[in-house]
């Protein structure tokens, strides 16, 4: 006998099945497993806070006027009555006093973005260190890689969108940017901004780019970017009982569902309360923008914090020739190192499989320790990040620490020259002594502590075995060796592959796979077994 | 190319080990009241929201420890719809923890390529396909279309053309010209040489007849500062030196670097910094760049006084002013 519940649930799926065919689908993928673990919530953050920002920036556009037509402000927060605006920064300050929940959406609009680009980040080190961007992933790498990109154009937009004097200042900044572009960049800013900065034009355009473009391609991708999660099936970490062949975690329904769901939540609840806590953005502070004001201690959103640390830090170089000018102090920071950067990330999956020749699937996750070379260049980069992004608050630096703004410039124009391929030594010595330690974990076991004297006197540490399961761990990954160059024919003629482009090949391979610490054989345990305390 | 070295043997999944809910009543009990009461705690905080948005007046301020003043309305609705929705989340997470089923299950994985068979058949239904159509001996088609899609292109980008004026001669020149009047910003007041003393500095703009409608297009490319040394502290060339009157002298605001306002003045030092990039010009030698990225000197305004003893510009800029450019000659 079914109950009148199950009527209707049976009733609402027989509807849909007849006309999709879904229960064939749903059922198979109701039992799709998700393996767990800590890390693999950052990308889920990042989703989340995107959604959080469709929601919050939706509510603002209620009430947000995109326009830069001057008008004289006479408002409910007196300090600034009288006082000359663009409509912009004027219904930004509505939603901040008289639109109740309006301040709190606004705040909760901006941590959400930053929140946003911080899990993007964090998402994108734990897909790095661990390998994840392996075959058959690349794709969703480069998606990742794009998606970071247009987040940090979308914010950039948006803290440019109130008009106020920090945001016109970004804005400006922008321009001369756009500008110091060789050949067409006068031409680019001049479209850009409708004629000459700021003009009345840059604020309804950048809206339109922020409210509708830009989100709707970050949208697409990150549906492809889930989709392709999806269908590939998660990574997961190496350990007893998973292997490439198998993905071992728990059901989506509803495990899954249940602490995914509740974890937006919880992602939610936690924005909204650093809204409602946390100061952001105070732009009535900052008041309307004008041209010739500023404030001390100017700061870009902490995203464009690294950009701004290389702008500063920049030597003073221009080329004047033969009655053109070619800024180069903006556009080696501004674009050429930015251009680098965010190119030899998107590439960085091929070039690795390129060094090592590897052209199989990986599913299993590295140890960080056990990819040194690897780990040493994400170590080298986030470096040069942040030494950059300390230098983009060297003024606050300055007069928070009592420091000489010219020495810490000079401190970090060193540090981002000497930090990074220091970075990269240190990290690649931690790896292989980690490696080594667990070499000793494996074969000796583990320190107890405990000092035990024996009959004829000397002291020895008891050393008490690691379970199977943890040595399965440590000793689960592959050791490659290097590509070597191939050696000449019985002719003496060199195969095609040992030119420039092989040399370079083995170099690097050279370089990813060399130096590793060799982990331990049953053998090697079997031999100790045979003869030790 | 892989080494050979096999690992140690994988025990295996660890054998699943019951929680207390599983095993004992008492402790499932005990779990769903946890999880009800976080689900009440949300609905608590929908309470506070609701009284708080309605109640709450949106002008009263309460004092909180090391936040400060803070507007009782925002914190009330904001503590509100934070709580309500973190504990809906609390809830499902400890639900799922604590009850839900917790066993770990294994899937298969295939690999992503499609087997032989499969691309074998994609490979000919493509050749067949492209057979049908005869793409291989339409040859004028196939040029033609190339032609037709690569010139399509063009329309949408020709289209963005007026998007903006093209630039000519906007960025060489601004409202300074000989014989305009230097008055101050904001306020509008022209200004006479005793008016500055020794050490201040002036932030200015040129002379217009509606100053209410100055266009922040303009400001932004003339916008001055005078300052005021002795005489005998300039360090300039005679032609340059012609430029100043008794020791003032007048710069462009406008970065060299790229386009903030250059608003700080160390006295002392006679340095003009910029709070953007931290670019420091030295006053006495023509602002100089002596610190930070910007590549060159702010550009200088020729000044002098008018009959009635006001300052005016003695002649436009002799450069561009802002941010440099391709175009920039100097």
């Amino acid at each position: 006998m079914k109950t009148r519940r199950e009527k209707i649930a049976g009733g609402v799926a027989n509807f849909v099945d007849e006309r999709t065919g879904a229960a064939k689908w749903v059922k198979k993928n109701l039992q799709k497993v998700f393996p767990d673990h800590w890390s693999f919530m950052l990308g889920e953050i990042a989703l989340y806070s995107f959604i959080i920002l469709l929601l919050s920036g939706t509510f603002l556009t209620f009430w947000f006027v995109p326009s830069q037509e001057e008008l004289i402000y006479n408002g409910s927060y007196t300090p600034l009555n009288g006082v000359k605006m663009s409509a912009a920064y004027e219904s930004t300050l509505h939603i901040s006093f008289d639109v109740r929940g309006g301040l709190l959406m606004r705040q909760v609009h901006h941590w959400a973005a930053l929140l946003f680009l911080a899990a993007m980040v964090a998402h994108l080190m734990r897909v790095f260190f661990t390998g994840a961007f392996r075959k058959p992933r690349e794709i969703n790498w480069i998606l990742g890689v794009a998606l970071l990109t247009l987040g940090i154009v979308e914010g950039f937009l948006g803290y440019s969108l109130p008009d106020d004097l920090l945001s016109g200042t970004g804005i400006r900044i922008a321009e001369a940017i756009i500008q110091a572009i060789p050949v067409i960049g006068t031409y680019l800013a001049f479209f850009a901004f409708g004629g000459e900065f700021p003009g009345e034009l840059f604020i309804p355009r950048i809206y339109t780019v922020h409210v509708l473009l830009i989100p709707g391609i970050i949208l697409a991708l990150i549906t492809v970017h889930l989709m392709l999660v999806w269908y590939q099936k998660h990574t997961q970490y190496p350990g007893p009982g998973r292997t490439e062949k198998n993905v071992v975690g728990y059901p989506l329904l509803p495990v899954y569902m249940a602490k995914a769901g509740g974890f937006f939540f919880i992602v939610f609840g936690v924005t909204v309360l650093l809204g409602a806590f946390a100061q952001i953005n105070p732009i009535w502070i900052f008041g309307p923008y004008t041209p010739t004001q500023i404030s001390a201690g100017s700061q870009p959103d902490w995203y464009m914090g690294w950009l701004d640390g290389l702008v500063r830090m920049s030597p003073p170089l221009e080329t004047h020739a033969f009655g053109y000018t070619i800024s180069w102090n903006i556009l080696i920071p501004g674009l050429i190192v930015p251009g680098i950067i965010f190119t030899g990330m998107a590439l960085y999956p091929f070039i690795e499989a390129w060094a090592t020749g590897d052209k199989r699937e990986h599913h299993l996750l590295d140890r960080p320790r056990n990819a040194p070379t690897r780990t040493a260049i994400g170590a080298m980069s986030l470096t040069f990040m942040v030494v950059s992004l300390i230098n983009g608050g060297n003024d606050l630096i300055a007069t928070h620490f009592h420091l000489s703004i010219n020495q810490i410039m000079w401190g970090t124009r060193i540090s981002i020259v000497l930090l990074p391929p220091l970075a990269y030594v240190i990290t690649k010595r931690v790896c292989l002594a980690l490696q080594r330690y667990d070499r000793e974990l494996v074969l000796h076991g583990r320190e107890t502590g405990r000092l035990v004297m024996l009959p004829h006197g000397e002291y020895i540490e008891v050393h008490e075995p690691i379970s199977p399961e943890k040595a399965y761990l440590l000793t689960q990954h592959e050791q490659q060796e290097p590509l070597a160059l191939p050696g000449a024919d019985e002719n003496g003629v060199l195969p095609r592959s040992a030119g420039i482009k092989g040399k370079i090949r083995s170099r690097l391979s050279k370089g990813l796979l060399g130096e590793q610490i060799a982990k331990p054989t049953p053998e090697d345990v079997k031999a100790l077994e045979g003869g030790h305390h | 190319m892989s080494n050979q070295i096999e690992p140690l043997q994988d025990p295996g999944l660890p054998h699943h080990v019951h929680r207390k809910a599983d095993t004992d009543p008492q402790a499932e009990k005990r779990a769903e009241r946890q999880v009800s009461i976080l689900f009440l705690l949300s609905a608590a905080g929908t309470f506070l929201f609701i009284y708080s948005f309605i109640w709450i007046p949106t002008d009263v301020f309460v004092f909180l420890p090391l936040l400060g003043n803070t507007n009782a309305h925002q914190l009330g609705i904001g503590t509100g719809l934070g709580l309500a929705l973190f504990f809906i989340g609390a809830g499902a997470v400890h639900w799922a923890k604590t009850l839900m089923p917790d066993e770990e299950v294994i899937a298969h994985r295939h690999e992503m390529r499609s087997s032989d068979e499969d691309r074998a058949s994609f490979v000919e239904t493509v050749k067949a396909e492209a057979g049908k159509v005869q793409l291989g001996r339409r040859s004028l088609i196939k040029r033609t279309l190339g032609l037709a899609l690569g010139l399509v292109g063009l329309s949408p980008l020709l289209m963005l053309r007026d998007l903006g004026p093209l630039p000519k001669q906007a960025l060489l020149t601004t409202t300074w010209d000989k014989g305009v009047r230097i008055v101050t910003d904001p306020g509008n007041r022209p200004l006479k040489p005793e008016d500055l003393e020794v050490g201040a500095i002036a932030h200015v703009l040129p002379e217009i007849e509606h100053p209410e409608h100055r266009k922040l297009s303009d400001i932004a490319k003339d916008a001055a500062i005078l300052i005021r040394v002795r005489p005998s502290e300039l360090k300039l060339s005679e032609e340059r030196m012609s430029w100043t009157h008794e020791g003032i002298i007048a710069f462009s605001k406008i970065c060299s670097h790229m386009g903030c306002p250059v608003a700080l003045y160390e006295q002392t030092t006679k340095h003009l910094l910029c709070p953007c990039h931290q670019s420091t010009f030295d006053v006495p030698t023509g602002a100089k760049v002596i610190f930070g990225p910007a590549a060159r000197p702010l550009p200088q305004l020729a000044i002098s006084v008018d009959e009635q003893g006001y300052l005016i510009a003695a002649a436009p800029f002799n450069e561009a002013v802002g941010p440099s450019f391709w175009e920039r000659n100097s």
